[in-house]
């Protein structure tokens, strides 16, 4: 009798977890997994504005891909984000680490301040920042143009910032580190605590200076923290497609501008190219999942501890 | 040497002031005059406080329409995310089964798949179904985009609390159903509400997804209204003191939440349930 009772109820534990998951693989099938698969599909077909009518879709093989490779403008898109995206996530970690070595450094006060500053600024929705900072970058009556004017011997004679794609980016960029640093110099600072007092105070009264501490005990120790938290910032730069839409929005509407979200939403919505746009997006889709795998293995190691 | 440590607070407390500052100017500007902001001179405090740029801003009701339709996506995202995570969270932290590894590793993979590389395809299905300006239609992308994390986040809550626990209350009496209802359940709080404050979050900012599922005007979320309002005013002479009257409506619920998440993130861990 108890023989076969315990036997159903481990037949019943092997089934349960099977039962919990089932709400959760459906709707990620449904929202995540169909879209991937349409879009895979989709790149391979010839699918324009005739299609949008319901006319059938040719199957056309990789001839949008290959027609992707030869075009000159892509190439200038996918450059400019990667460029975009290194720069921008090895600027936010190199400010995010000093700032996490700063309140480590200074007293408490002083750090709750910080502190506060970063955590309003991380806690500022992506369009309200964005609003502010076109603001604060106005010709006219923005506070930036302001306050260089008061630098003897600058005149900035109402400069446009979002006019040329230099000065654009170089604005984009700003604002993206200032919303992305907090959270690099929270978990860099978080990394930092871990390490032991009694450890340093030993290297010190080895005669290590400040430098040496900091180069052979510090760095190593919080190594894994900078690695997770670059490749997050990496994959994060890949996708600001608000930022760059609210910039464009303010300065110019010219392809000169565009980022590989926002040339993706132009090839969907104004030339209705859906075969082109999901030929784009599966580009999109590796680049980040190649970017991810490293990140996704050190979790899995967590996971398995 | 002396010295170092006051000069790095003065400095940590300089780039403190830096920091803040875009968030204080959204704020401040908010209570400023529209005739006192059109100076080019601009105005660091907002001495004469006014709230005309917030009666301005909500006058035309837009952003009340606004307002119900990132409330209905937000707590409808949040309701369902919570019970499909937690359901998914106890089967991969309290039991090994065939499947649980590749399960997580899709969980961690879908996690990452950018909005940007998906949304045509889900414009495509949504739109297929009618389901374009609803809430439903993006309440499905945004529960697929957010119960993931939500799944991962939840795993160590559920992992943090000891079976043992649980097996304990059922040896004195109470079924698996009350044990975890009695025992488990209230150990989990913490995580459930940090898990629930992350999926409103990223509900109520979410700005790609809505822009290609919301294309009408009477079906827009804060976020699309926000810039709406702002690529309004930008054909005339951009009012700026109710941008960001309108930007600070926006953005205070979000500051407030994301303050209390903070703390419970840390304090959510139930390592000390059984030694206290």
């Amino acid at each position: 009798m108890s023989a076969i009772t315990s036997e159903t109820a481990r037949r019943r534990k092997v089934r349960a977890p099977y039962f919990l998951l089932i709400p959760a693989i459906a709707i990620l099938l449904l929202g995540m997994g169909y879209p991937v698969v349409w879009q895979i599909v989709t790149s391979l077909q010839q699918y324009g504005l005739a299609q949008q009518f319901g006319k059938p879709a040719p199957f056309v093989g990789i001839d949008n891909y290959v027609e992707l490779a030869g075009n000159a403008d892509l190439w200038w898109v996918v450059l400019r984000s990667l460029l975009f995206c290194v720069v921008t996530a090895f600027l936010t970690l190199a400010i995010g680490s000093l700032l996490a070595l700063l309140m480590a450094a200074v007293n408490k006060a002083a750090r709750l301040i910080l502190q506060i500053g970063l955590l309003l600024a991380w806690a500022m929705p992506v369009v309200a920042a964005m609003t502010v900072w076109i603001w604060l970058f106005d010709r006219r009556r923005g506070v930036v143009n302001y306050l260089l004017d008061m630098i003897p011997g600058v005149e900035m004679n109402r400069f446009d910032w979002l006019a040329q794609p230099s000065t654009f980016f170089i604005v984009a960029s700003i604002i993206v580190i200032w919303m992305s640093v907090p959270f690099v110099a929270f978990s860099i600072y978080a990394g930092l605590t871990q390490v032991s007092d009694e450890v340093l105070e030993a290297a010190q009264l080895d005669g290590a200076t400040g430098w040496q501490r900091f180069w052979f005990i510090i760095a190593p120790m919080i190594r894994p923290v900078i690695a997770i938290v670059l490749l997050l910032q990496l994959i994060w730069d890949l996708r600001v497609f608000t930022q760059i839409t609210m910039l464009k929005d303010a300065g110019s509407k010219s392809g000169d501008f565009d980022l590989l979200g926002t040339y993706i939403y132009k090839l969907g919505t104004s030339s209705q190219d859906f075969g082109m746009a999901s030929a784009v997006s599966i580009l999109v889709l590796a680049l980040t999942i190649a970017l991810s795998w490293f990140y996704i293995r050190s979790l899995l190691k967590e996971d398995a501890q | 040497m002396r010295f170092r440590k006051p000069l790095l607070s003065a400095l940590a407390i300089v780039i403190a002031l830096v920091w803040v500052f875009p968030v204080y100017w959204m704020v401040s500007s908010s209570f400023i005059p529209t005739i006192q902001l059109q100076s080019f001179i601009p105005t660091f405090f907002p001495a004469p406080a006014t709230v005309s740029n917030y009666v301005g801003t909500v006058a035309d009701g837009s952003f009340f329409t606004a307002l119900g339709m990132s409330l209905a996506i937000t707590l409808t995202v949040v309701f369902f995310c919570l019970i499909f995570a937690f359901l998914a969270s106890v089967a991969i932290s309290r039991f090994r089964f065939r499947g649980r590894t590749s399960f997580v590793i899709a969980v961690l993979v879908v996690q990452m798949l950018p909005a940007e590389g998906l949304f045509i395809a889900q414009y495509k299905m949504v739109s297929s179904v009618g389901l374009l300006d609803s809430v439903i239609g993006v309440s499905i992308i945004y529960i697929a985009s957010v119960v993931p994390f939500t799944i991962w986040m939840l795993r160590g809550f559920v992992a943090g609390v000891p079976a043992d626990l649980e097996e304990a209350a059922m040896v004195d009496g109470l079924s698996r159903f009350g044990a975890f209802m009695r025992i488990t359940f209230p150990l989990l709080a913490p995580g459930l509400v940090a898990s629930g404050v992350y999926a409103f979050l990223q509900a109520w900012n979410e700005f790609t997804v809505a822009l290609v599922l919301l294309p009408s005007e009477s079906a827009h979320t804060l976020p699309l209204w926000l810039r709406g309002f702002v690529q309004a005013s930008a054909t005339k002479e951009t009012d700026w003191g109710q941008v960001m009257a309108a930007s600070t409506l926006v953005a205070v619920p979000v500051i407030i939440f994301f303050l209390i998440v903070q703390g419970r993130l840390t304090s959510g861990l139930v390592s000390g349930a059984v030694k206290g």
